[in-house]
């Protein structure tokens, strides 16, 4: 019988002030976010797939030159770079660079191994599609549409 | 003259047959706009949006569900009981249009006034219990048994209270007719106010949580669970039967807390309490306490099945034995 009405009154009591809270958070504005109509910022450090950096703000200009590291070192074998001599122009110049989405790990080897920092993880999120080539993306055309 | 009494007898059978139409349509609308504004404040006090989709803040999306419940398949498991099985869908949702017949809303519009008319909408409502148990029992289902064993041991225990809490009133007013009961609480002060009353309004309204199944009673559905309780196996609109007999009784559980306690068609202070005001004050009691009972809901946890026995026998059942006893003393006094 010891603590009956002192237990009804401490219960009674945290009852209430639970009312309280629910109360407050009632009249609290939303949190969420109606996605496909309202976006919010995604963080910087998000993992997208990889992309060229632009080093050029006036044409679509990357500073890759063709070392090979990032696919040699990829360990999903998932980006094929390819290069060709020019005339007057020193060093390989980039002819292909693919990336096969569906088999990357987002290691981020082909990032940092890249001697020439022209690599990064772009912060495309809103990946979705019907076959699996859809994922197969050529960096350059995606640097030049950009 | 035999002309005129057969024409009185058509017209009060037609008078019968529209009656009955409203009623259903109101408990319908009801259940319709109960379930909108429950997933309404259920998403504001959890911060979401709700359903916001089809029509202005998705208000249609109630409607949407309804229809889509009403195309879908009436499935029966194979081991079940037929029978009872599509008969506890039926036998949940009559009693509550039968109680509706006897909610006075206002001074003139009610179905019957019977003078035994809490008796009656008590007894009607105790059939929800046994609905529950052939829709357990029938289902072949042992989540579904659990959850109609759960409901029924609950609801036994809850109605005592109940009982005796609504007892309290009836020893003040000394009948057991809404109507009066209500004509009874047409001065300034409502039974609510008096203390001894307030705390039978209190524990009637902590029981009559229960006895709706309710969250944070709601131990015979108990999602987590028992996935769905005792309409686990029930689809299609044996399933909608249900749900808008959850909201009919939860309609039911509060006009008859605003008829006992809270004044039932009166204003405040006997304030524009016409047959037509009479009505919209009713109605609004209704819905504040529907809206009083879906805040509880969305803010406590789901008692464990200890606590539910607890709080029925060593406390409400207790106070409100106690709370007789002081009301009967204070009426042989006055």
């Amino acid at each position: 019988m010891s603590g009956y009405f002192s237990e009804i009154y401490t219960g009674g009591k945290s009852l209430l002030i639970g009312l309280g809270v629910t109360f407050r958070a009632f009249i609290k504005p939303v949190v969420t976010v109606q996605y496909p109509r309202e976006k919010i910022d995604v963080s910087p450090n998000i993992r997208g797939h990889i992309e060229l950096i632009k080093c050029n703000d006036i044409e679509a200009k990357h500073d890759c030159r063709v070392c090979g590291m990032c696919a040699k070192n990829c360990p999903c074998n998932c980006i094929v770079v390819e290069g060709e001599k020019q005339e007057g122009v020193k060093g390989k110049v980039l002819t292909v660079f693919t990336v096969d989405f569906t088999k990357c790990s987002l290691c981020g080897l082909c990032v940092e191994t890249c001697s020439r920092s022209a690599l990064r993880f772009s912060n495309e999120y809103e990946l979705a599609g019907f076959t699996r080539e859809e994922f197969h993306f050529d960096l350059i055309k995606r640097l030049e549409e950009k | 003259m035999e002309q005129i009494i057969k024409f009185i007898q058509t017209y009060s059978l037609l008078r019968m047959l529209l009656a009955f139409c409203c009623l259903i349509g109101i408990i319908f609308a009801n259940a319709i706009v109960m379930g909108y504004l429950e997933r309404k404040i259920a998403a504001r006090i959890q911060r979401r949006w709700g359903p916001m989709e089809v029509g202005l803040q998705g208000w249609l999306q109630m409607i949407l569900d309804g229809v889509k419940i009403l195309s879908k398949q009436l499935i029966v498991p194979k081991d079940a009981n037929r029978f009872l099985f599509r008969l506890a869908p039926l036998l949940c949702f009559t009693p509550v249009a039968m109680v509706f017949v006897a909610l006075p809303i206002s001074r003139s519009l009610y179905g019957i006034n019977l003078n035994i008319g809490l008796i009656y909408i008590i007894a009607m409502g105790s059939i929800n219990v046994f609905s529950i148990l052939i829709a357990g029992w029938s289902s072949n289902n042992k989540y579904s048994l659990f959850g109609a064993m759960r409901s029924v041991a609950q609801n036994i225990a809850y109605e005592v209270p109940i009982l005796l809490s609504l007892l309290a009133v009836v020893l003040t007013t000394s009948t057991f007719d809404l109507q009066e009961i209500v004509k009874a609480q047409s001065g300034p002060i409502w039974f609510v106010l008096y203390p001894n009353l307030f705390v039978a309004f209190v524990i009637y309204l902590i029981a009559g949580c229960a006895e709706t199944n309710r969250a944070p009673f709601d131990l015979p559905e108990a999602e987590s669970e028992l996935t769905a309780g005792y309409h686990t196996e029930y689809s299609g609109f044996a399933f909608g039967l249900f749900a808008i007999a959850e909201y009919g009784n939860l309609f039911i559980m509060a006009s008859i807390a605003t008829i006992m306690f809270l004044g039932g068609w009166n204003g405040p202070f006997g304030f524009l309490s016409g047959p037509v005001m009479g009505a919209i004050w009713f109605l609004s009691k209704v819905f504040i306490l529907m809206l009083t009972m879906m805040w509880v809901r969305w803010t406590y946890p789901r008692v464990r099945f200890d606590q539910l026995m607890n709080l029925a026998w060593k406390y409400l059942i207790p106070f409100s034995l106690v709370n007789l006893l002081i009301t009967a003393l204070v009426v042989k006094i006055i």
